[in-house]
Order: structure tokens, then sequence, then C-alpha cells
């Protein structure tokens, strides 16, 4: 249930950056490792949006993929869960991609 | 009662100081006034498509699709989390700068948490200056029970929220107002799932896995071991009744985070709790 408040965030970060001007699409970057479901976002974002600035705005969520490398034989490679471990054998990893919660950009509905 | 979400008056976080039973205020903004002025728009149904690339969109059903070329395009590029981040910095270098060991405790409802912390205060508040912040969606039990045991403690309810937030922590702590050189230890609401997103200012994470729950624990949730510094594996005398097996329970854990601390613990017999004691004091020493 944190995708609530997780689009309340989404909601107040565009708001503010939008400054009362009306907003038609935003783009976020959610990792597929990131603990946040997408259609939990895309359920939650417009009942929060209504009665903003957001109201009615298009939500698209760029999902991006687990990449790791591998700290014993240095490989890098791509990573479903924290589960995956090198071919090597190794769990020791380093995260490099998955993580991502970023607002990337919002559209506006009209050049200010 | 909210139709939205089904939270109703008390859901907004609330906040007791159990020392001097005076209410803390922890939220202002209406949270009910939100969604009447968000119906009052009156939207229609939901519309939701996946494109060819993958990208999904959700929207309401408000006329024709505009796919034109991008006009007034901003970037944002800002961490959804940043306020909260903020705020966890912040309050890890005000208890930095105090050197205050703070401890964000987490676990399954029922892991023994508050038990734990209890035989602490007992065991070991006479040499170690304990403060804890209870954390949960209702009732002053756990805050209670602590000041029982002998510690100053403030009781946090969250109404429905699942996880206490940084900002919980910044109010509620200038309340209790560890001592320097204390520990104060956050016991965070029992969920597996959302307190490992929010960062709350502490230098370290404890969770406590207790042997009546599976021992795959670790693997159903992993973001919460993977955030851990140190597992505490409690109820470790009832081993002997449960199909619980200690060791697949601390190799799940470190096939998800190879390095963590694992302990075995009986916050009822006191088994295993002086290697707890020892961690707190060495982690102090640090703070």
């Amino acid at each position: 249930m944190h995708e609530l408040g997780i689009s309340r965030n989404i909601v107040a970060i565009v708001g503010e950056a939008a400054k009362g001007r009306r907003v038609r699409r935003v783009t976020l970057e959610i990792g597929t490792l990131s603990g946040i479901m997408p259609d939990a976002i895309l359920f939650c974002f417009d009942a929060v949006a209504q009665g903003t600035s957001l109201a009615g705005a298009t939500l698209e969520i760029r999902e991006i993929k687990g990449r790791a490398r591998c700290l014993t034989c240095q490989a890098e490679f791509e990573i479903a869960s924290f589960l995956t471990a090198c071919e090597c054998g190794s769990r020791r990893l380093a995260h490099i991609a998955g993580e991502e919660l970023n607002v990337k950009s919002m559209e506006l509905d009209e050049v200010a | 009662m909210c139709d939205i979400c089904g939270c109703d008056d008390d859901a907004v976080p609330t906040a007791m100081n159990l020392q001097t039973g005076k209410p803390i205020s922890l939220d202002s903004h209406s949270h009910q006034m939100q969604h009447r002025r968000a119906l009052a728009t009156g939207h229609g149904h939901l519309h939701e498509h996946v494109h060819s690339d993958g990208t999904r969109h959700v929207h309401a059903h408000h006329g024709p699709h505009h796919h034109a070329a991008p006009s007034g395009l901003v970037d944002i590029e800002t961490r959804i989390l940043a306020k909260n981040d903020a705020l966890a910095a912040d309050n890890r270098a005000w208890l930095a700068e105090q050197q205050v060991l703070a401890i964000n405790l987490m676990g399954a409802p029922g892991a023994g948490k508050t038990a734990l912390l209890e035989r602490t205060i007992r065991d070991i508040g006479a040499q170690m200056s304990l403060f804890v912040l209870e954390g949960d969606q209702a009732t002053l039990n756990d805050g209670e029970r602590i000041r029982a045991a002998g510690a100053p403690v403030i009781q946090v309810n969250t109404g429905t929220g699942c996880h206490l937030d940084a900002d919980m922590l910044a109010r509620s702590m200038k309340e209790l107002h560890p001592t320097r050189r204390s520990i104060m230890v956050i016991e965070n609401v029992g969920n597996l799932v959302c307190p490992a997103l929010f960062d709350l200012g502490e230098r370290r994470r404890v969770v406590v896995l207790s042997a009546t729950e599976g021992d795959d624990k670790p693997l159903k949730y992993p973001h919460m071991f993977r955030a851990a510094d140190l597992v505490l594996l409690n109820k470790i005398d009832l081993l002997p009744y449960v199909e619980f097996d200690a060791v697949r329970a601390i190799a799940n854990a470190r096939s998800l985070n190879p390095d963590v601390s694992v302990m075995r613990v009986s916050a009822r017999t006191g088994e295993g709790l002086p290697d707890w004691y020892d961690w707190l004091q060495l982690e102090l020493r640090n703070a």
C-alpha cells in the first residue's frame, strides 16, 4: 500500500515543478528491483492527481531492468531479482541498475 | 470515513509522549479534504493501454489521444523519495552530532520486537541509556510495555500507514530527545515490505525473524533482508517444537545479503542476548 504514498510524492514533485500550469504527461523511471509495482502506481495516480494541475495527465512508466556487476569476476549482467547469482557462482554483486524510482520529466499542455 | 482509501479520522498519524501523556502533532493536512476536492472534479473511468515498446499509459477518458510531438517537455529528474531522503539525511546528521546510535528495528508482527526491547531495557538499561520510539498503526499498548520496562518512549500511531517515515521520526525525536551517547531504538510498524523502502536516518537496520515464522521469509521479502545490517533470529527456545530450519533461514538471508550478521536469541529465556548487547555496545562506541 505504500504505492499510494509514492503516488502522492509524484504528484507533489510534478505539481511544484509545473507551478500551476496544466500537465499533460508525466514520465517515471521505475526499476524492476525498486520494490514498487508499476500497476499499483498506475492505479493510484489518477485518483491522487484529481483536483491538481496533473488531473487527467497520462502517466508513462519506463521500467528499468536490474543489472549487476560481479565483484568476484567483474562480469556484468541482467538480474531478475536480488537472488540472481553470477555464473561464476558468486553472490557478491554490485547492483548498478534496477532500483530507480525517479520522476523523469513532464509535458505541459502548452509552452509557457 | 474516507470513501477513497477506506481510512477514517484515525488515519492521520498521531504520536503520544508516554512520559507526559502529551499528544504530539504529526500531520497538518486534511487527507479527506484532498480526496473530496478530487472527487468534485468528477472524472470518468480510467483507460489503460500498452504501446508496442512496452510503455504503459493510464488516464481518465477525456477525448481523443494526443500523440503529437512533445511541446513543453520539462526535465525533472528527481528521485520520488527525495523529500523523505533529505529529511532522513537531516536526522542522520543530528544523530551523528549527538552520537546517538539509532536503530531501525523491523520485522513481521509477532516476531518479538517489543519483547526483545523489554528484555533489553531490563537487562542493560542500567549500563546504557535506551530511548524508544514505538511505531504501530494503533494503540499505546507497546509504548506502555516499554515504559513499564523502564525506558523513555514515544508511541507513534500511523493510522492506516504501513511504515514510519523520516518526517515522523524527525518530529517524534524532538519530543523524545535522546541524550548524548545514548541508543535510540525505533520499532517500526510490524511489516516486512514497506519499512524497507523508507530511510529514517538510522545508523543500523536490524530485522527480527522468529522461529514461529517460515525459514523462507528472507526469500519472500528480499528487500527487507537485503537492507539489514543484523538479523536477530528470535524464539530459538521454540526450535525443538517447530518446523523452522535455522540453518536454512540463515542461508536464505545470506543468499540475499552475504555479509549480514546473524544472532540466535530468545527474548524469553535470554539465550544469545549477550551477543546482542555486545553488538549494541560496539555500535554505540562507533556512533
